[in-house]
């Protein structure tokens, strides 16, 4: 079995560092004309009293909230208050209790299946397989997504995460940052017009985090519409346009669409220290 | 989700149920005719049978109610399933019990395994099974939702150990405990007045265990609601 | 519909991939069974009349536990990175998540079973080769009906806790009717003359047809958050 033994050859590769990836051959998405370079354009969702209920807890109230294509949100908010909850309600993995979301494109409202073609995710875990390679990973995604040549789009993808080398090696043999990269090609795969991404800083060294941040502003740049929850500032938010600050389930500041996203990025860290401080002073 | 909400227990359904229990054990043991060859201890055989008969009832009230809550996702469907299986699991031991205890003077032994007793095994076993497998998983709507597949697999299950259970005896025949010939009028009275009574507890436990579900689901509410504005 | 079949076949084709590079749960299934054909051995005098009477029942037994221990890992690989999730975020139908690891599960228990096939007319001298057709159509019936429920009871347990020990409990109760058809058909074929029971074909067809429909119905269900 070929893959095996590239496998096997390669076992030495994980001691010694990856190289920082160089953008060689950049696929569509990343092109800067912009929306209209016919690969699809960004999303755009309205969220309309979304509610969300587990047992007696209320995860979401009332959230309303408009994102306009090509947006580059960041939710803020610690742990508990709703971020995650909303990113899968968001990537439809979670029905919501109450409320409507309506995705479209291009003034277009989108069918559940088509929005599901549309969207890519990076959560807290990397979604893909350890026991496959990196290839392997990519052309059963890309298979699944009924892309045309998924042997194509997978080699493509690898190159922008800077994977293309270790394409022949199972993803168990990866690094925590390789790791993260495999989850960033496996979400980018389909050229989502909407890509949602859970405290993708997390475990990141802060070259890891430098880029994702120029990551996300290429993507951005090409019209992707991108929300993030962030735990705090940090490298990844050079391309945020707008920030929304998220408590017990509800919205308390939202920067809008045109506004100053920094306000309430601060506010976030700034809130979070003092909890920090008067959590190890009770403790 | 209040329980002022939920059916209250009404003193009239409890006396109600309590002379039908009267009125069908008076039957049972002293106004039925005694049986020719089984003697006194074939009376025991009216609650067998309408325990079964109850205890049916109740499993086909779990599916109902688990087929309920996939569709409306209201926890209420899930209540009525959990106090239906375990009133069922209930009757189903009324029957494991009373079976040997039939047995025994008749036949010598206490157990067989003819057909209708080891499904009834089978059958308490299988719900048994539903209800360890919730008191292993902790969220309500999650906990709901895999009884529920699980509920509707066992219930579909019913007729499949039935039959299965049944042709396999008679390939291989064994003692039967059960039939002892036709039965008399009166005894047929009796039979039915006992499956009243039985069907009468049946629902007065449901009631009580489904209103018991919603008030343990409500303190699980508040407790949580609570620890989270600590 | 197609593309139902495609995801299907996708899910299939990962899930052989990924086994047969490692093959760990194959052969580990394949040793458990063996231990349990050669305890059984202890328990009675495997003379002939007595080993096509009671061999059956032991194998199919012995297929049983290995069902009930093999299908909880292959379900809780998809928890190791949250694959799950991934799957479910593709544009496929969800059951085809489940349909796919059916298919899957069915394929490396049969393969199990056929391997092991020899091995216990060997261990137990019985003579497997003339019935080998009919047999092989009852390991079918039979193996589908474990791998089918056995595939959606890992997802119910996989939500719960002590999930090793729940699969077993849930799913040997429920697949009774599933021994009792495929032993007593087995008893049949070893008969001699040999004679294939409709009844008992006939109840493994039912019993598979009702499971796959009701795991069509509400499977998807398991997988939601």
């Amino acid at each position: 079995m070929p893959w095996s033994v590239v496998a096997r050859n390669n076992c030495c590769a994980i001691w010694f560092r990856a190289e920082p990836p160089r953008v060689s051959t950049a696929p569509a998405y990343f092109s800067n004309s912009g929306p209209s370079s016919g690969q699809g354009s960004g999303l755009k969702i309205q969220f309309t009293n979304v509610e969300k209920r587990y047992g007696m807890r209320m995860a979401l109230r009332n959230v309303s909230l408009e994102i306009t294509p090509g947006e580059c949100v960041a939710l803020v908010g610690h742990n508990g208050s709703g971020k995650t909850t909303l990113l899968k309600i968001a990537a439809q993995l979670s029905r919501p209790s109450g409320g409507k979301i309506i995705f479209s494109e291009r003034g277009a409202e989108l069918s559940p299946d088509a929005v599901k073609s549309r969207i890519g995710m990076v959560g807290h875990h990397t979604l893909v397989y350890d026991e496959l390679t990196a290839e392997e990973n990519l052309i059963f995604f890309a298979k699944l997504y009924s892309l045309p040549d998924p042997s194509a789009s997978a080699r493509k993808a690898l190159d922008p995460v800077g994977l293309s080398k270790r394409a022949g090696d199972l993803v168990r043999t990866f690094s925590r940052g390789m790791r993260q990269r495999m989850g960033i090609a496996r979400a980018l795969l389909a050229s989502p017009g909407l890509l949602l991404l859970d405290e993708p800083a997390a475990g990141l060294d802060p070259e890891g985090q430098q880029w994702l941040g120029d990551t996300l502003v290429k993507l951005h740049r090409s019209g992707c519409t991108i929300v993030m929850s962030t735990h705090g500032r940090n490298e990844t938010q050079a391309s945020v346009t707008r920030a929304i600050r998220l408590e017990s389930g509800k919205i308390t500041h939202d920067s809008g669409r045109g506004g100053d996203p920094s306000g309430v990025l601060v506010m976030a860290s700034v809130r979070d220290t003092d909890e920090e401080i008067s959590r190890s002073e009770r403790g | 989700m209040r329980t002022s909400s939920s059916p209250a227990i009404s003193l009239p359904s409890v006396v109600a149920v309590f002379l039908l229990l009267a009125a069908a054990s008076y039957g049972a043991l002293i106004w039925a005719p005694t049986e020719n060859t089984m003697g006194m201890i074939q009376r025991i055989f009216y609650f067998h049978v309408s325990s079964a008969w109850s205890g049916f009832i109740s499993f086909l009230m779990v599916f109902i109610g688990s087929v309920a809550y996939i569709r409306t996702r209201d926890l209420k469907w899930d209540w009525l399933s959990v106090a239906s299986a375990e009133v069922g699991v209930a009757f189903f031991t009324v029957v494991l019990v009373t079976g040997p205890i039939w047995a025994k003077p008749v036949w010598g032994i206490w157990w067989t395994w003819d057909a209708r007793l080891t499904s009834s095994f089978l059958l308490w076993v299988l719900f048994v099974s539903y209800l360890i497998l919730r008191t292993l998983v902790d969220e309500p709507e999650r906990r709901a939702m895999v009884s529920s597949v699980f509920g509707i697999f066992a219930a579909l299950d019913i007729p499949l150990v039935y039959f299965s259970i049944w042709w396999f005896r008679t390939q291989h025949p064994q003692p039967v405990i059960g039939d002892g010939g036709a039965l008399d009028p009166r005894m047929w009275r009796v039979l039915l007045l006992c499956w009243a009574a039985t069907l009468g507890v049946m629902t007065l436990l449901i009631r009580i265990r489904y209103r018991l579900e919603a008030m343990r689901s409500e303190v699980d509410g508040f407790r949580m609601e609570s620890l989270r504005n600590h | 519909m197609s593309g139902f079949t495609h995801a299907t076949g996708v899910i299939l084709a990962k899930e052989l991939r990924a086994e047969f590079r490692s093959r760990e749960l194959l052969t580990t299934t394949l040793v458990f069974v063996l231990i349990v054909i050669v305890l059984f051995s202890f328990t009675f005098n495997p003379t002939t009349s007595e080993s096509r009477r009671f061999g059956p029942g032991l194998l199919w037994l012995a297929f049983l536990f290995a069902g009930s221990l093999m299908l909880q890992p292959s379900f809780l690989r998809e928890r190791a990175n949250d694959t799950l999730a991934a799957l479910r975020l593709a544009p496929i139908d969800p059951f085809s998540i489940l349909a796919g690891k059916m298919a899957a599960n069915f394929l490396f228990l049969l393969l199990v079973e056929v391997i092991l096939l020899p091995v216990f007319a060997v261990l137990y001298n019985i003579a497997l080769f003339p019935i080998l057709g009919p047999l092989l159509l009852v390991l079918v019936l039979g193996t589908l009906g474990i791998a089918t429920t056995g595939t959606i009871f890992s997802a119910v347990s996989s939500q719960a806790r002590l999930r090793e020990l729940l699969l077993p409990l849930l799913l040997l109760p429920v697949l009774a009717p599933v021994l009792i058809a495929s032993t007593e058909a087995t008893v049949g074929l070893l008969r001699d003359p040999a004679e294939l029971s409709l009844v008992w074909l006939t109840f493994l067809i039912s019993f598979d047809v009702v499971f796959l429909t009701a795991a069509w119905l509400v499977g998807e269900y398991l997988l939601e958050e």
